[in-house]
């Protein structure tokens, strides 16, 4: 689907938790997320721990938006 | 009673000219016309061509839908139990031609079509998944060995024979999967094949390993503070009671949701449709897997200028390639249409 | 380690007011069968029924089959950690009623519960057309969180098998197999100019209604191990799957396991078998690694030159495979996978979700997304309407005739990636 989003000019990243596929499917700018089930969150925690580890993976992501890249990038800490 | 073949030509094999030519429009003709001699032959009694149509070259590329369109209201006339076309071999528009002709036919009239090509024709690439081609030599000197393939192949097809392999058949590999049952269960032949790999015996995988295409990432977002952001998601989020009945697995369409003044996704109002990972903590809080309450904060205090009123999902389990990139393509073209600059996607 | 298996042909199942199992048939008091049932909160309704191979029925949604089997000597119990107390099993002597199978089925836990049709052309894709079902039909109470429902279910069918075959201990068996994995002292030294293999065992482990459980521990809690094939026989792994029919693994098609007897099979001939490694199919990255780069090193560690990996299930756990795969190759360890395909309804997409060129060795029980129509029967067990909200259904999958028109993913069983089935692809 990123590829698609991509190809149809817009720059596209893509959150997601099994890196691997996303590199070998061929998305340009990743963000590794928490896990499957909750890419973007963590039971375990209270919520508005949670709510904070969410705001960051999505700071990453607008971050990798503003960042150029000519290759397939993945954006840790 | 005879099965009734319409032939689809260009206007080379039609005998009207060269490339100066290429322009005619499409016409039908009685009965066979040039390489149509030939398939005649190799047909026998058991089918017959009732009519041959005609196109140009450029004509049909210059006019795609309109020809195709015009094309197979000739041949619907004819009421054909299959369509040939070509052969093509190696000549580009001509297979292209042919290509879009066969598809559209087995589309639009559920009949089966064959064509002939050599494997390097772009027909081959746009079309080999549609229907069957005929590999064939890469010039017309190749007429003798392509004609008869071709026809036994549209044969087999009439009569709703089982198709074999590419090698089998003389076809060019379609790329297509199909199941079959094997003499054995499938762990002994795992363990066959293993042994022969371990005994450095030749050994014939079952799947060649797929290799994945790839696309340039677009230039970044210059100016994040005036950008609309949208949502794409793959996790299957969607309004409370999936109202668009999105397959667990194996989805076979999109959702399209407004988000417009909604701050923060509930357990309330959304859930996923997810059938393939653990769906209890997206049910409870969707934003674990669509950010939107934290998009709202950063878009209230400025960080870009908006998140898009609609977000889209879809549901990954199971899901084709092939369906996920229709998807995408449409939901692209929608968030272009609607001015939107980046897309951040999430997947479980 | 040594475990005879004493198999009970079964080819009849009969009501009657004693469970035992004599000339093939095996008769059910099915009040006694109730209440060993009984008693369980989760569930406000129990109930048994029959279903034979060639007959008109079809079961939906189906939860788990469990082969009826029961300890007649050696240490532990069956399914340990599960039914039994937690103690090593694999050894001594183990009753098994072969042919029969207990089928769950009732209202649905989530989506992914699939279809046995006993006759017709759904029955070709699934082992469990051929077996003589006892059924046990389960309704929850209302309310009951979705693992508790699980769980409830999952026990009640292990449960049914080891009461069967309990009850049957004593009969003769028709038929004694015997195998045998000595320690690794001695299974270094055998077979020597053979080379050494195992079996790299992936388990579906990807949350509470997607887990396998080994030796009553949830299976996203391991490192990889080591495992004793005779421990898989007595029901060590126990599948707590509600995952795509097709390619879960069913407890069944853990204790038959046909990777182990075709292994077996081959030992001392063409290789020398050491045993399984299992290892899980977890949701982060990390544990994917982790468990990955583990299952590699025992297997370095053990000095294999091959492995044979099985998947389950499809999608991320793609993922596993080819780490698996591509770490064990890049070790000098040579691998054949064995896994399905997900190639859309008309097969023209990719397989797999991920993929690597060192995966040159591939066996695939076939591709998941073909649709099947399957015609209406004359008895149905447990919720037709299911059909329309399984995986690989569809709203409208089930016609008003009864038929259903489904993807072989709604089969249960039919694109087992233990190789339970001659189900394979090929491309055109």
């Amino acid at each position: 689907m990123v590829k698609e989003i991509e190809r149809a000019g817009l720059p596209v990243v893509h959150v997601c938790t099994i890196v691997p596929i996303s590199l070998t499917v061929g998305a340009n700018r990743i963000v590794p997320a928490v896990a499957i089930p909750y890419p973007l969150g963590d039971p375990s925690r209270t919520m508005s721990e949670e709510k904070e580890i969410r705001r960051h993976l999505v700071e990453k992501a607008l971050k990798a938006l503003q960042t150029e890249v000519s290759e397939q990038t993945v954006f840790t800490d | 009673m005879s099965y009734r073949i319409v032939h689809y030509i260009n206007q080379f094999y039609a005998g009207i000219g060269g490339e100066e030519k290429a322009d005619v429009a499409p016409e039908v003709r009685e009965g066979v016309v040039g390489p149509g001699m030939a398939l005649k032959a190799a047909l026998g009694s058991e089918a017959e061509i009732v009519a041959t149509v005609v196109c140009g070259d450029s004509y049909f590329a210059s006019n795609i839908e309109k020809a195709t369109a015009g094309i197979l209201e000739m041949m619907k006339k004819y009421k054909p139990d299959a369509v040939i076309a070509g052969p093509a071999f190696n000549a580009g528009r001509y297979g292209t031609a042919c290509g879009g002709v066969c598809e559209a036919v087995v589309k639009n009239l559920n009949i089966p079509a064959v064509s002939g090509m050599f494997p390097e024709n772009p027909g081959v690439e746009m079309y080999k998944k549609s229907f069957y081609i005929v590999e064939t030599p890469d010039s017309a000197a190749g007429m003798r060995a392509a004609v008869p393939a071709m026809a036994k192949l549209v044969l087999k097809l009439l009569r709703g024979e089982k198709i074999g392999t590419p090698a089998e058949e003389g076809y060019i590999e379609r790329g297509i999967r199909k199941n079959k049952f094997y003499d054995k269960l499938a762990a002994e032949r795992a363990v066959d094949m293993f042994t022969a790999k371990l005994k450095g015996e030749p050994f014939v995988t079952e799947y060649p390993m797929p290799v994945f295409d790839r696309v340039a990432p677009n230039p970044a977002v210059k100016d994040m503070k005036n950008a609309v952001i949208a949502l794409v998601t793959s996790g299957g989020i969607c309004p409370k009671g999936n109202p668009d009945h999105i397959e667990a697995s194996s989805a076979s369409k999109f959702g399209e949701y407004d988000i417009t003044s909604v701050m923060d996704l509930t357990a309330e109002a959304y859930c996923t449709a997810h059938g393939g990972y653990d769906a209890t903590y997206a049910d409870q809080d969707a934003d674990r897997v669509l950010p939107v309450d934290v998009l709202r904060d950063m878009e209230k205090e400025g960080v870009f200028k908006k998140l898009h009123n609609k977000f889209y999902t879809t549901v990954g389990n199971g899901t084709a390639v092939a369906s996920a990139k229709k998807f995408a393509t449409e939901i692209a073209s929608r968030l272009k249409a609607d001015g939107v600059t980046a897309v951040i996607l999430t997947s479980t | 380690m040594k475990l005879e298996l004493h198999k009970v042909k079964i080819n009849k199942l009969a009501w009657g007011d004693k469970t035992f199992a004599r000339g093939g048939v095996l008769t059910v008091n099915k009040e006694e069968l109730l209440s060993v049932l009984s008693g369980d909160e989760r569930l406000a309704k129990v109930d048994v029924d029959f279903a034979m191979p060639g007959e008109s029925v079809r079961i939906l949604p189906v939860k788990d089959v469990v082969e009826p089997r029961f300890k007649m000597e050696g240490p532990g119990g069956i399914f340990p950690g599960m039914v039994s107390d937690v103690d090593t099993v694999g050894e001594g002597k183990t009753l098994v009623l072969s042919g029969a199978a207990v089928v769950t089925t009732g209202k649905i836990v989530r989506f992914q519960e699939g279809i046995i049709d006993m006759t017709g052309p759904g029955a070709e894709y699934t082992p469990y057309s051929g077996t003589c079902n006892v059924v046990v039909i389960l309704e929850n109470v209302e309310g009951v969180e979705k693992h508790d429902y699980e769980t409830a279910c999952r026990m009640a069918g292990l449960k049914t098998a080891a009461y069967l075959a309990e009850k049957c201990l004593g009969t003769a068996a028709d038929q004694v197999e015997t195998y045998e994995t000595p320690c690794l002292k001695n299974a270094m030294a055998a077979h020597p100019g053979l080379p050494k293999v195992a079996y790299l065992y992936m388990l579906q482990s990807q949350g509470l209604l997607h887990d396998t459980y080994l030796y009553g521990v949830d299976v996203k809690k391991i490192l990889p191990t080591f495992l004793n094939p005779t421990e898989v026989m007595d029901g060590a792994i126990v599948s707590g799957n509600c995952v795509s029919a097709c390619d879960k693994n069913n407890t069944y098609s853990h204790q038959n396991n046909p990777v182990i007897h075709n292994m077996f099979r081959r030992h001392g001939k063409d290789f020398n078998f050491l045993g399984c490694i299992v290892t899980n199919e977890n949701v982060t990255l990390a544990d994917k690694k982790r468990s990955s780069s583990y299952s590699i090193n025992l297997a370095k560690t053990l000095g294999v030159d091959g492995l044979l990996i099985s998947e389950e299930g499809f999608g991320n756990p793609d993922a596993d495979l080819i780490m698996n795969c591509w770490k064990a190759e890049r070790a000098g360890i040579r691998t054949t996978l064995l896994t399905d395909e997900y190639a859309g309804q008309d097969g023209a997409s990719q397989s797999l979700a991920d993929s690597c060129p060192e995966g040159d060795a591939c066996v695939t029980a076939g591709n998941a997304n073909e649709v099947i129509v399957l015609p209406p029967m004359k008895k149905v067990i447990g919720v037709p309407e299911e059909a329309n909200v399984i995986a690989g259904g569809w709203q409208g999958s089930l016609a008003a005739d009864g038929s259903i028109t489904v993807e072989l993913q709604a089969i249960l069983g039919s694109t087992s990636e233990l190789g339970f089935t001659k189900l394979g692809a090929y491309t055109i």
